[in-house]
């Protein structure tokens, strides 16, 4: 399938230029259409959060963001600059690898599982992308990750390897990880899900100052209603590769339109 | 002649030998640990070509046997313009059959090292070769470790065959004593006892060693 | 310098060809034994009575940390300085058959340990003898794990037998020497040899990879 490429602007410009925009973006696994010509923008400092069922598509959201997917049609922006393809003589054609590093680098992430390297203190997990990939001097380093792992509450743990932290404390360590590199957008992949019910608060404290403090473009798919409730600008539901509904916390959880949305939201809140 | 007497005739043999072999079996595990490597890696490239260079390395090593490899490296190698001497040829040839098997164990562990480590890897941005070198290749050296403690004490066998090409290394010292003397049970016997001192107090000890000592630098001891 | 013989090769084709089917034998016979002492040799190391089990253990350290080479050495040699002579056959199927029923009698070992202990406890629940609930119930269970591990050995077991040669059983390494001895020429028996090996092992880790499936299929662990 060759898509008409001259359907997309080759940056997005002007005062209201969204931090990330998804245009017409379709994901298939096979035969199975993930999601299917998504349209979705995310302001600067906006705060969004994406709820819907298992499969419905929304971690793939945050995966092909991290250019840990490729997309099968369409384009996504960010920060004005397209993130999947670049300008190659007048028109967009796939990003290469140098390309996809350089915008990457806009771009932090925090997984289900935290994926921490086990072979690593948590201050080496830190260190390891602002001095293999930034080119950060050691002590610059060093002094970056501690003061992001004191903001999370971990700077006592600076030396224990993860296997010694609890999955509430590994969470912590990787959201300085992801911070440490200064990234324009953090995305949040079930960050909570893999957690024991009494230290999810632990985690999710720390993305709320992050939050209240920050400049930072959030993106983050989860379970905890309540929290994004509190916490987003947004909230976007996801629905068999599309978006079903979207809009502020009260409006979509307290009057939502869609029948759908009743339904997700209402089996949701009995299970817990 | 008791064993006691035999020993102090024939001891310094015995001795000689058992240095050749160490000399043999040092250098043979250094080619196989490389080769391995190189192979391992090569058999995950993106390049097709590459991956196939790698398969028929391990798959040539890995299908015919040893003692043939050796006779041909050290007897028909010469008729292509490569002589190598014997005592070369001897690790080399080890070190090359026993690398086509670790090769499979570098793969293998590099595989199974989670996804999730490489998109971690990746969303930091970290090159490629950095993914690998400072991410991958750590973990998977811990989980390769085990298994390499058995190819050690396999190639450690292994250069027993350099004898055939007339190393002069324990295996070899043993048969020149058996055919003098005739005292089988003695020369046999004796280099048998040697072997299982080096591989199962030696060699298994000393990997055992390094896992703990790896296990503990990532915190897991 | 490199010349390739193709009359030579022609001529000592057919010996070479009769020696495969003597190695194939050596790696069939070898692998019998070695099949039916390793499990004898895990089933020692599975009963109460102590010292055999750790003279067993012992024994199978030894054999799996020494090489195969001075086993078959010490098999054939040492047997005559007490009056007991072996053909070469019989001292190589013995030495080759014991090396590989250690190894055996491990990978049997990891097959046994990884049936569930629920499953030894259901058979004492209904009363099953010792014997039976081997034979009837760890056993069937045990096989499907192991078979990978028995199979590797087999392509070993091939692979190891030229090392007979050295006590004189005339497979195809000790042929390939005769025939290099008596014309001065390597290249073309060696090459031949390896090639042998070749053809033989990959098919045969292949077919083994098929009996694992059919065994697999049979005992309904997969569709």
């Amino acid at each position: 399938m060759t898509e008409d490429m001259t359907q997309y602007p080759l940056r997005l410009e002007g005062d209201d230029a969204p931090m990330i925009r998804f245009q017409n973006v379709t994901k298939k696994y096979g035969d199975l259409t993930v999601l299917d010509r998504l349209d979705l923008d995310v302001a600067a400092g906006e705060m969004v959060t994406i709820i819907g069922p298992s499969g419905s598509g929304k971690t793939t959201v945050l995966r092909m963001l991290m250019t840990l997917e490729q997309i099968d049609a369409g384009v996504i922006y960010v920060d004005g600059e397209p993130l999947t393809h670049m300008e190659k003589g007048g028109r967009l054609v796939r990003g290469d690898a140098q390309h996809l590093r350089r915008m990457r680098g806009k771009i932090g992430m925090c997984f289900q599982h935290f994926n921490l390297f086990p072979h690593m203190t948590a201050l080496g997990n830190c260190m390891e992308g602002p001095v293999q990939v930034l080119g950060l001097s050691k002590r610059e380093a060093e002094e970056r990750a501690l003061e992001l792992l004191d903001m999370v509450g971990m700077a006592e743990k600076r030396d224990e390897h993860p296997s010694r932290l609890s999955g509430g404390q590994q969470q912590r360590v990787a959201i300085a990880r992801a911070l440490a590199m200064r990234p324009q957008v953090m995305l949040f992949d079930e960050v909570t899900s893999a957690l024991d019910p009494e230290v999810i608060s632990e985690v999710t404290s720390v993305i709320r100052a992050l939050a209240d403090q920050h400049q930072l473009t959030m993106l983050m798919v989860t379970h905890q209603m309540g929290f994004a409730k509190e916490i987003s600008d947004r909230v976007v539901f996801f629905y068999d590769g599309s978006i079903e509904e979207q809009g502020t916390p009260d409006k979509l959880f307290d009057s939502p339109d869609k029948e759908r949305t009743q339904q997700f939201l209402s089996a949701v809140l009995e299970a817990t | 002649m008791s064993y006691l007497e035999f020993l102090n005739t024939y001891g310094e043999a015995l001795i000689g030998g058992s240095l050749m072999t160490v000399a043999q079996f040092v250098l043979a595990a250094l080619v196989a640990v490389a080769a391995a490597l190189v192979a391992g890696l090569m058999k995950l490239a993106p390049v097709k070509s590459v991956r196939g260079i790698a398969t028929v390395y391990i798959e040539l090593f890995r299908g015919t046997s040893l003692l043939v490899q050796l006779y041909w490296v050290f007897f028909a190698l010469p008729l292509f313009g490569v002589s190598l001497h014997k005592f070369t040829a001897g690790f080399l040839t080890v070190g090359l059959c026993f690398g086509a098997y670790g090769a499979e164990l570098v793969r293998g562990a590099v595989a199974s090292v989670p996804k999730g480590q490489w998109e971690a890897a990746l969303a930091l941005n970290l090159s490629p070769a950095r993914r690998m070198w400072r991410i991958i290749l750590p973990q998977a050296f811990i989980i390769m470790l085990p298994p390499w403690g058995n190819l050690m004490v396999e190639i450690l066998k292994g250069t027993a065959l350099v004898a055939l090409i007339s190393v002069a290394d324990l295996m070899f010292e043993a048969r020149q004593i058996n055919s003098a003397t005739y005292l089988s049970a003695q020369a046999f016997g004796t280099a048998l006892i040697l072997y299982y001192i080096f591989a199962r107090f030696t060699v298994t000890p000393l990997m055992r060693w390094l896992e703990r000592t790896m296990a503990r630098r990532i915190g897991k001891g | 310098m490199l010349e390739w013989k193709w009359d030579f090769t022609w001529t000592i084709l057919p010996r070479l060809i009769e020696a495969t089917g003597k190695t194939v034998l050596a790696a069939g016979g070898g692998f019998a034994v070695a099949l039916v002492l390793g499990l004898v040799l895990t089933l020692a190391q599975r009963t109460r009575f102590r010292p055999l089990t750790v003279i067993t253990r012992e024994l199978v350290e030894l054999v799996r940390s020494t090489p195969l080479l001075l086993q078959v050495f010490f098999v054939y040699y040492v047997g005559p300085q007490f009056g007991l002579r072996l053909s070469p056959w019989t001292a190589g199927l013995i030495a080759i058959g014991l090396h590989y029923a250690a190894y055996l009698s491990e990978v049997y070992r990891g097959g046994i340990e990884s049936v569930p202990k629920g499953q030894w406890e259901a058979a004492k629940a209904i009363n099953l003898s010792v014997i039976k609930t081997y034979r009837r119930i760890i056993l069937p269970q045990a096989l499907p794990p192991a078979l990978a591990g028995v199979g590797n050995y087999l392509v070993g077991i091939l692979k190891d037998t030229p090392m007979l040669s050295v006590i004189g059983v005339a497979e195809l390494m000790h042929t390939a020497n005769a025939i290099g001895a008596e014309n001065y020429r390597y290249l073309e028996p060696y090459t031949i040899v390896g090639l042998v090996f070749l053809a033989l092992s990959l098919p045969l880790a292949w077919l083994f990879r098929r009996f694992e499936t059919t065994v697999r299929r049979k005992l309904g662990l997969i569709k």
